[in-house]
């Protein structure tokens, strides 16, 4: 196991020829994307529609790309949970998908309820080894908030923490819950946090942390982040305490907008949330979860059954969530060609959607995003 | 029937709450837990200044008290958390704390390296069996900020959870830390809450959790406060729960849909801070903890503000503020009103203010402001 992914990191690192060869004990690669054109000429992604609005608004991000000439081809696929020895599972089909493409957008999927079932977000995080999420959350111009100088970039260590999902119940009425931090966890999250800073321009990293009151976790945590720090001499690093980031974040973001954010599980979990609802909730933010294995790129809000089919729903956040992964995949000039059509349209205010407080459908919205694409 | 009664009863007169009557309806001292008085009617506090402003803002309190002839006899301990050589003091304030059942406190520092003490903030809450604190966060008359309709109370467990300081490395480079919740502390602290909101005429209590991953611990806790609340059912009081992530996206824009607010103690340290800074920063935001035997009055906003300590330029509001909760824990409800009620004239009157609050006034100026303003009254 150790041998191979060494070999596959070497062989990776081959065929990008400049890619230094780094071992596992180091964090391996820090998810850079290694995919190559087809015979086409172009990228292969996996598209997951997802539920209730899913649909509606991959078709839209669809018509986009194709409008903008983005050299991608789409691999649809479908997640819908199969029983496999009796458990829930993603299909094999849609695994081997994403692990041959190592990039997929998806969409937003219904939570089934019910017993043992396992979240396919879930599933999906942990068959890839999706150990980052990256939440940037930008002020949209034409959309009012009480806040307009939000510019975050929050990183959020994805798979162990308060997630790991180790209780027990001691005796009846005492239950204890295990936050797991792992040195090798929290190496990769911090690499892959300086490395994001240095390709997005932003100048500091800050560990966010409560290491005044869990001293060996967090303490571990902000260790491994330091020590990563000298790896990267150009980017400054600090750390502050999660009661102050809140406090400040909260108050005025702006001073937020030259660094990345860098934190475990449930501390992101929350400031991502919060720093979403500075700019008008989750149905204007991106997210990108970067992985071992591959990269998906998600929108992070609910299905919304109620205007599914209805040609209603915003496809913003899926559309932006496609943009960072444009980034990953280093299509930055198609990136920003499509950022800049689709913030105008919202920035004019007059095709938008209803939850944006305008009254066209998501055709139209798309419509003039396109029709923006060629001024 | 008869329990809706009783509730009726013990329900003070309905008012609209002003800003002065903020920390109004705050938890009385029962006779178990009231201080004994001196010859006089005077109380002993404990007074621990703290680090950082902790002095210079408790001097605003000593003044302010001198000032009302408060019927206050500070019992102070300077102690530090900046070094561990404060261990025996601390020691001594905490065993003054125990005679006189109730003091005043500013935050100690807690270092980071793990070589360093622990917290002694939480210490003493755990000691003390504190189990309750009380944050109040509500928009100023005379000071908008960016949210204009935020009045709500954060209830927060303050003994167990997150910060129970179990850890340990289970194997080289694998850290596990325990956040512990039992049922007992639980039912407590959502007893509290309900009992918070029907004394202060509160309509709804939401219970702030992270059920959906912590199914056991958090479980527990969204599990027993929904018991609780069946319990007060016929008071009138509504009640809601909501998952922490969603809870500070809510925050953030709609502030106004909450009113009081339970929850464990470490979603409680971030809540607070977001509430903090929606109605205009730690500066202004009071707090206490209880138990059954002991009151801790603290800033609500747990900031040690070493970058402007010793400038004069700390805003004492919050601690001033705590300071007359305080009072009206003692029963000292007409001294406790007038302060409180002079600092929020100070802060709207818009000519002496704080630099956190974009004025210019000194911490002194600030006081003297307060002091006059209790000798028109």
């Amino acid at each position: 196991m150790f041998a191979a992914r060494n070999v596959q990191t070497f062989a990776r690192g081959a065929l990008k020829g400049s890619q230094a060869w780094r071992g596992y004990a180091s964090g391996a690669p820090t998810a850079a994307f290694a995919g190559q054109k087809g015979a086409n000429g172009k990228y292969t992604v996996t598209l997951i529609p997802g539920d209730g609005i899913g649909p509606e608004i991959s078709e839209s991000v669809k018509n986009i790309y194709t409008a903008a000439g983005v050299p991608i081809q789409w691999e649809e696929v479908d997640v819908t949970p199969i029983l496999k020895n009796g458990k829930t599972a993603i299909p094999d089909d849609a695994i081997a998908s994403v692990r041959k493409n190592t990039v997929a957008l998806k969409g937003p999927l219904a939570t089934p309820i019910g017993k043992g079932h396992v979240s396919l977000n879930l599933t999906l995080r942990r068959t890839f080894n999706l150990f980052a999420n990256v939440r940037p959350c930008v002020s949209i111009q034409g959309f009012k908030t009480p806040y307009d100088n939000v510019d975050t970039v929050l990183i959020r260590e994805n798979t162990e923490g308060e997630y790991s999902g180790i209780e027990h119940e001691v005796v009846d009425g005492v239950v204890q819950s295990i936050k797991l931090i792992t040195w090798d966890a929290s190496e990769r999250v911090a690499r892959y946090a300086f490395h994001y800073a240095q390709s997005s321009g932003r100048k500091r990293v800050t560990a966010v942390h409560k290491a005044n009151i869990m001293k060996m976790s967090d303490g571990m945590f902000l260790s491994a982040c330091r020590q990563i720090a000298q790896e990267f001499p150009d980017i400054s690093y600090d750390e502050d305490l999660l009661d102050r980031v809140c406090l400040q974040i909260t108050q005025n973001p702006g001073p937020y907008s030259d660094r990345v954010m860098v934190m475990p599980n449930l501390y992101g979990d929350i400031l991502s949330d919060m720093c979403a609802g500075l700019i008008g909730g989750l149905g204007l933010t991106p997210s990108g979860n970067i992985g071992r294995d591959a990269s998906i790129f998600e929108a992070v809000h609910g299905s919304a059954p109620d205007i599914a089919g209805k040609g209603l729903a915003n496809p913003t956040a899926l559309l932006l969530s496609s943009l960072m992964m444009l980034r990953h995949m280093n299509l930055n000039q198609y990136a920003d060609r499509i950022e800049k059509a689709a913030l105008g349209t919202i920035a004019e205010g007059k095709t938008i959607t209803g939850d944006l407080g305008g009254k066209s459908s998501t055709k139209e919205y798309t419509a003039a995003i396109i029709k923006k694409l060629g001024a | 029937m008869l329990r809706n009664a009783i509730a009726q009863a013990a329900r003070p007169a309905l008012h609209a709450r002003t800003a002065t009557t903020l920390s109004a309806g705050f938890p009385k001292a029962t006779a178990a837990s009231l201080p004994v008085k001196k010859y006089g009617g005077v109380y002993t506090v404990t007074l621990i200044p703290g680090d950082g402003i902790g002095q210079e803002i408790t001097d605003s309190v000593k003044e302010i008290f001198e000032y009302t002839n408060a019927p206050i006899e500070w019992e102070q301990y300077n102690v530090s958390g900046m070094s561990s050589d404060g261990e025996v003091l601390f020691k001594e304030a905490l065993e003054s704390l125990k005679r006189n059942r109730v003091g005043l406190k500013g935050i100690l520092f807690t270092p980071i390296s793990q070589s360093g003490h622990v917290s002694w903030n939480v210490a003493m809450r755990q000691q003390l069996d504190i189990y309750a604190s009380v944050v109040l966060c509500k928009s100023l008359p005379g000071f908008p900020t960016r949210h204009n309709n935020v009045d709500f109370a954060i209830i927060r467990e303050n003994t167990e959870g997150e910060y129970s300081g179990l850890e340990h490395q289970s194997y080289p480079g694998v850290v596990e830390s325990l956040k512990v919740s039992t049922r007992a502390k639980v039912e407590r602290i959502s007893r509290f809450a309900f009992d918070f909101a029907l004394k202060n005429n509160r309509k709804k209590v939401t219970c702030v959790h992270k059920a959906n991953i912590m199914k056991l611990g958090d479980g527990l806790f969204l599990n027993t406060f929904r018991r609780v609340a069946e319990e007060y059912k016929t008071t009138g009081i509504q009640y809601n729960d909501m998952i922490v992530d969603n809870t500070s996206m809510q925050l953030v824009a709609k502030p106004g849909q909450f009113d009081v607010m339970v929850m464990p103690n470490l979603y409680g340290a971030i809540v607070s801070n977001i509430g903090a800074a929606l109605v205009g920063g730690p500066g202004i935001v009071p707090g206490c903890n209880v138990g059954s035997e002991y009151a801790l009055f603290e800033p609500g906003c747990r900031h040690v503000a070493k970058d402007i300590m010793g400038t004069n330029r700390a805003n004492p509001a919050a601690m001033i503020l705590s300071a007359s909760m305080m009072l009206r824990h003692l029963g000292l409800d007409h001294l406790a009103n007038n302060i409180a009620s002079a600092t929020f004239d100070v802060i709207n009157g818009g000519k002496i203010r704080t630099a956190d609050m974009g004025g210019s006034a000194t911490t002194s100026e600030f006081t003297n402001a307060i002091i006059k303003k209790l000798g028109s009254q």
